[in-house]
């Protein structure tokens, strides 16, 4: 069997967010960039199944819609183990662009499993797994936080309202995997960064596919009120508060 | 024309947020001179029903087939798009949870339709059709144009205020071309927690991170999130030690939510931790760090130890609501 994962490239979740060009475009002045952490919990996921050899994994493949610049994101995969990686070079433009491309390259690479995150960390998305999944008329898992491969099937589990589901889906498929699919990210060893720089990133040229959405403007969230402290001896102040001046309880 | 509100139910039961749907579907109608079908899909009685009437809903559409007991996201698209075209909707309406955003990119594909995800707003303008949504997780907001023919929008749960405009409803039976042959998802097992106030669903939140110093000091937290009718939460450390179920992991990589009021104890807010709560209406923060970053998110704070200030909390919570 084969995982394919995919990932998105996006500035770290510390990163001083700022904009340009009239609040039109996202400043990358100074910043780094990241697997985006959902991605990153799949592909490590991916990699513990691969590394447990009852499962019969045989390589985890990661891909990625971006430019020549988002290919330190992509050796940094490598570096943590992925075998090899596809890079459909293009600017990704909205969820559905970035969903058609990857599909088109689907469509003529044989994986069994397909891992995205829930979301970007940058577009909050929660949608590009699933749109693949539709381009490709795959079945489709959402909220998953747990996978298993059992006898050579995938044993899912996914998060309902309240509670938990175990539930199974012929392959090939695509889960959208979030937290408690894996618990800490792999740090790439020396080895393996060493390793990364001879893996192949096997670079494909897009289709030509319209966008269907376009952020017209950013705005920062509105800004909060400045704190009222209330004296730690004295909470009943607080609870005044919130009952008649925010009037929540 | 129209404007489809897929509105979920839980076990025959609507709750909160399928009004919310519901309001903000026939508000977004009126945006655009139509009216609103709302689309009920599973068991769900009429009298059940007609009280969506109470948030707008004026034709409800409901479609019962044992097919779609399971989410399957492959046929519940299926079944929303065929409804979508018979209805000729040009907007539809979804929740942001995790039912809706199983269904709503599959759908998006589908139709060929742009999706607004996560949307707190109503659109602010519908010609161009451009929603807010959150970005860059809760350090930004979009202004996002769909520039489709039809479009869709995912509401973010507890973002849009309930609007009650009583109506008479009319409820239709639908019916869709499903089977359980189009059903690819086998459930083979369910874990379910009935009861409980889903941390989502919560108005109120209590949040613990370290400075709760240890899994055993937990019993006033939740006594408080009891007596304010609100569920529990935690902060990532905590739920790492396994102090706290992964379920309550608030912040980036939990749970997202917006709640009314959210109250954080011994959490000194790190940016990952804000942008799973930076929605919330209100934030309470009791800390022992004064210049902790989560005083500058919150509008009420005490500096202060939790295992302190948490029972003095309590007394004057029971004093305000007489017990």
């Amino acid at each position: 069997m084969k995982i394919l994962v995919c990932i998105s490239n996006v500035p770290d979740t510390t990163t001083k967010v700022k904009f340009t060009d009239n609040n039109t475009k996202f400043d990358s002045t100074g910043v780094q960039w990241v697997i985006n952490p959902w991605d990153e919990l799949a592909l490590t996921r991916a990699l513990e199944l691969k590394d447990s050899a009852s499962t019969g994994i045989q390589s985890v493949t990661v891909a990625h819609v971006g430019p020549a610049s988002s290919e330190p994101t992509i050796r940094k995969a490598l570096a943590i183990g992925a075998d090899d990686a596809i890079r459909i070079n293009t600017e990704p433009a909205d969820a559905y662009q970035v969903a058609a491309q990857l599909a088109e390259v689907l469509k003529n690479e044989q994986f069994d499993i397909i891992l995205c995150g829930i979301e970007s960390s940058d577009f909050n998305g929660s949608t590009v797994g699933s749109m693949v999944a539709e381009f490709l008329g795959y079945p489709s898992v959402s909220a998953v936080s747990g996978l298993n491969i059992e006898n050579g099937n995938a044993i899912i589990t996914r998060e309902i309202d309240g509670g938990k589901e175990t539930v199974s889906v012929p392959s090939p498929f695509i889960a959208i995997v979030q937290k408690g699919i894996a618990k800490e990210p792999r740090i790439a060893a020396m080895r393996g960064i060493m390793q990364a720089r001879t893996k192949a990133i096997k670079v494909v040229e897009p289709i030509t596919i319209d966008a269907l959405s376009e952020v017209t403007s950013f705005e920062p969230p509105q800004p909060r009120a400045k704190c009222i402290f209330v004296d730690a001896e004295n909470p009943k102040q607080l609870i005044e508060l919130l009952q008649n001046q925010a009037k929540v309880i | 024309m129209s404007v489809l509100v897929f509105a979920e139910n839980w076990d025959g039961k609507f709750k909160k947020l399928s009004f919310e749907l519901v309001s903000y579907g026939t508000k977004v109608a009126e945006m655009l001179g139509t009216s609103a079908t709302i689309l009920s899909i599973g068991n769900v009685a009429d009298e059940e029903l007609s009280k969506l009437g109470n948030y707008g809903a004026k034709k409800i559409l409901s479609l019962k087939n044992d097919a779609l007991n399971i989410l399957d996201s492959q046929a519940y698209t299926a079944v929303i798009a065929e409804i979508a075209l018979k209805e000729e909707a040009k907007v539809i309406v979804i929740s942001n949870n995790n039912t809706g955003k199983s269904i709503a990119p599959r759908l998006s594909v589908r139709l060929k339709a742009a999706i607004g995800s996560g949307v707190s707003k109503l659109p602010l303008s519908t010609s161009p059709f451009v929603v807010y949504k959150r970005a860059y997780s809760g350090n930004a907001y979009a202004n996002l144009e769909l520039k489709s023919d039809i479009k869709i929008i995912t509401l973010a749960q507890n973002s849009f205020d309930l609007i009650e405009t009583p109506n008479q409803v009319s409820i239709e039976a639908a019916a869709a071309n499903v089977d359980n042959s189009m059903v690819k998802t086998k459930v083979n097992d369910v874990q379910k927690q009935t009861g409980k106030l889903l941390l989502t669903d919560a108005e109120i939140v209590v949040s613990g991170g370290r400075g709760m110093k240890s899994p055993d000091n937990w019993t006033p937290l939740v006594e408080l999130a009891d007596l304010l009718g609100g569920a529990t939460a935690c902060s990532r450390p905590v739920s790492d030690e396994g102090w706290r179920p992964h379920e309550e992991h608030t912040g980036q990589t939990g749970k997202i939510v917006a709640p009314n009021l959210y109250i954080a104890v011994g959490i000194s807010g790190a940016t990952q931790h804000l942008a799973g709560v930076s929605s919330s209406k209100y934030i309470v923060a009791i800390n022992t760090d004064k210049d902790a970053p989560i005083f500058e998110a919150a509008q009420y704070g005490i500096v202060g130890d939790a295992a302190k200030v948490l029972p003095k909390l309590i007394e004057a919570v029971k004093e305000a609501k007489g017990r």
